[in-house]
C-alpha cells in the first residue's frame, strides 16, 4: 500500500520532459518532490506564476511570493508572473500539459467532485472547475476510500460536481486506474502488497481487471 | 499632468456608499489593499457586495469587514480559510455566490475590455451552470459546450500595487499581481493604493502593468503588514 508520498512518487512517473504542469493542493503538491532531475518541467501556479520553485529557506519568506495554496514559495530561473485572467487563459487554451488534483469522489465516466459537501463544508471550487473543464490530461491523486470507509471510486458521484467526463487517471494508495473512454476504472497497477480482492472490495464503481 | 493622488485611504474611499458593488484585489492575503480595507472598516459603510477571490481570514483582509457585518453579499471562488465566513454563509446571514476562479477573473477582464459577456467551459454540467445560457462552439477542432458569463458591473475596484505614479500607472510585484490588474481595469471607478508612490517618468513605460487611464485615484499606503497565510520553509539541505 502507498502512503501520500508514495502516491505522489507514482504520479511523478507520468510527468514527461517539456511538460507544463499544474499541481493542486494536498498530495499533488508533493509530486514536485519526485520529478526526476533529468527532465525539464515547468510548474504553473494558477495565482499567476510559471516556474514555481521550492519553499524558501527560513528567513527568506516573502509575502508577495505564494502559490495557489497560499504557501510561501520561490521561483526558478526563467519564471514568469502574470495576472489571474491570463493564468486561466493559458489553462483554457490548453497550454498546460498535465493537471494533477485531489478529489472527494470520481465516477467511472470521469466525473469529479471536490468542492462542496452540502450543508457541511463549502470552501469553494477555486480554480478546479476551470482546470478540469479545459485540461486534456487530468490525474486525480486521492485516498481510495473516505473517512467512513466508503469507496471514492463510484458509478456516479453523489456530491456536487466539479466537472464532467474529464478525469483520465486515478492514483490511490491501492493502485493506478485508467478511466476508459467507454466508462469504467481499468486497473493498471496494484500498489505493493495490495491484492486485487482488496481493490475490488474498496471500489464501488465498475472495475475492469 | 493629470494628478490622481489623494492624501489618505479614507479620502480615497469617500465616494463609496452603502449598497455598492466593490471588487477587491488580492489572492488569499497576498496583494490585498490593506489600507483601503481599513478605511472601509472605519467608514461605517454597509450592505456591500464584494467581488474578491477569497474572503480574507477571520482577523485580516475582508474577514474584518465580515466580522462587522458590512458585507451583504460575497462573490468569490474559495473561502476555506475564514471560519466567520463559513458560519455566516451556512446560517444564511451572508449571501454568497461561489464561482470558478477563472470565471471570476475573466468576468473582470470582460468588464475592463468593454465586452458584455464571455463563454467558458468552466462549470458545464455542474450547479454553476444552472439558469445560464449555454452554447456549443467548435474551438481548436473540438465541439464543446460553453457557458455564457457576463462582465461584472463594478462601482469601485480597490487594488494594491507595488509602485504607482501620480498619473495612476501601476506596477505589481511577483504573485501580488494576481487579481489586482484585471480588477483595476474592471471598475467604473478604480482606487489604487501603492507601497511606493513616484513621480511620472520614474516608472519605465515598457514595464507598466496597468495604464493610468484605468485608475481614478491613487494613494500612498502606510504600515503594510503583508501577512503570510501559510509560512512554508525548507531546511537548508532539502532540495524541494
Amino acid at each position: 500500500m502507498l502512503d501520500k508520498n508514495g502516491i505522489a512518487k507514482r504520479i511523478a512517473q507520468e510527468v514527461k520532459d517539456g511538460y507544463y504542469v499544474n499541481l493542486g493542493i494536498g498530495i499533488p503538491t508533493l509530486v514536485a518532490n519526485y520529478i526526476p532531475d533529468n527532465i525539464n518541467v515547468v510548474l504553473q501556479s494558477e495565482n499567476g506564476l510559471l516556474g514555481m520553485g521550492p519553499f524558501p529557506f527560513e528567513g527568506e519568506e516573502d509575502a508577495d511570493y505564494i502559490n495557489a495554496g497560499k504557501q510561501t514559495i520561490t521561483t526558478v530561473p526563467g519564471s514568469a508572473f502574470f495576472d489571474s485572467a491570463m493564468s486561466f487563459g493559458m489553462i483554457r487554451a490548453r497550454k498546460i500539459h498535465l493537471t494533477i488534483l485531489g478529489a472527494m469522489e470520481v465516477s467511472e465516466n470521469g466525473d469529479i467532485a471536490n468542492w462542496k459537501i452540502p450543508g457541511k463544508m463549502v470552501k469553494g471550487m477555486g480554480g478546479a472547475m476551470d482546470l478540469v473543464a479545459s485540461a486534456e490530461n487530468i490525474i486525480v491523486a486521492m485516498q481510495h476510500v473516505n473517512k467512513a470507509g466508503e469507496s471514492k471510486l463510484l458509478p456516479e458521484c453523489t456530491l456536487p460536481l466539479t466537472g464532467i467526463r474529464c478525469v483520465k487517471k486515478v492514483v490511490t494508495e491501492l493502485g493506478v486506474f485508467d478511466i476508459l473512454p467507454e466508462g469504467g476504472f481499468k486497473l493498471v497497477e496494484c500498489a505493493p502488497d495490495v491484492t486485487i480482492e482488496q481493490i475490488k472490495a474498496a471500489t464501488k464503481g465498475r472495475l475492469i481487471v | 499632468m493629470i494628478d490622481k493622488t489623494v492624501s489618505s485611504a479614507s479620502a480615497a474611499i469617500s465616494d463609496i456608499r452603502s449598497g455598492m458593488t466593490l471588487a477587491v484585489g488580492g489572492f488569499g492575503l497576498c496583494g490585498i489593499p490593506e489600507n483601503l480595507i481599513s478605511a472601509l472598516l472605519s467608514s461605517g459603510i454597509t450592505n456591500l457586495t464584494c467581488i474578491s477571490n477569497n474572503a480574507g481570514v477571520d482577523d485580516f483582509g475582508l474577514g474584518l469587514l465580515l466580522q462587522k457585518k458590512q458585507i451583504k453579499k460575497m462573490i468569490a471562488s474559495y473561502v476555506g480559510e475564514n471560519a466567520a465566513f463559513e458560519r455566516q454563509m451556512l446560517s444564511g446571514e451572508l449571501e454568497v455566490d461561489l464561482i470558478p476562479q477563472g470565471t471570476l477573473a475573466t468576468r473582470c477582464l470582460a468588464a475592463g475590455y468593454g465586452m458584455p459577456a464571455i463563454f467558458t467551459p468552466a462549470g458545464v454540467g455542474t450547479e454553476v451552470a444552472k439558469g445560464k445560457e449555454s452554447r456549443k462552439f467548435t474551438f481548436h477542432g473540438v465541439e464543446k459546450e460553453y457557458l455564457m458569463e457576463t462582465a461584472f458591473e463594478i462601482d469601485f475596484s480597490l487594488v494594491k500595487a507595488w509602485k504607482g505614479d501620480r498619473m495612476g500607472n501601476l506596477v505589481y510585484r511577483a504573485t501580488a499581481l494576481n487579481f489586482n490588474h484585471v480588477m483595476a481595469m474592471a471598475g467604473k471607478t478604480t482606487i489604487a493604493e501603492v507601497e511606493e508612490l513616484v513621480e511620472p517618468g520614474e516608472l519605465d513605460p515598457n514595464f507598466i502593468h496597468t495604464p493610468g487611464i484605468y485608475v481614478s485615484k491613487i494613494v500612498q499606503g502606510v504600515h503594510y503588514e503583508k501577512r503570510i497565510e501559510q509560512r512554508t520553509i525548507r531546511a537548508r539541505n532539502q532540495s524541494f
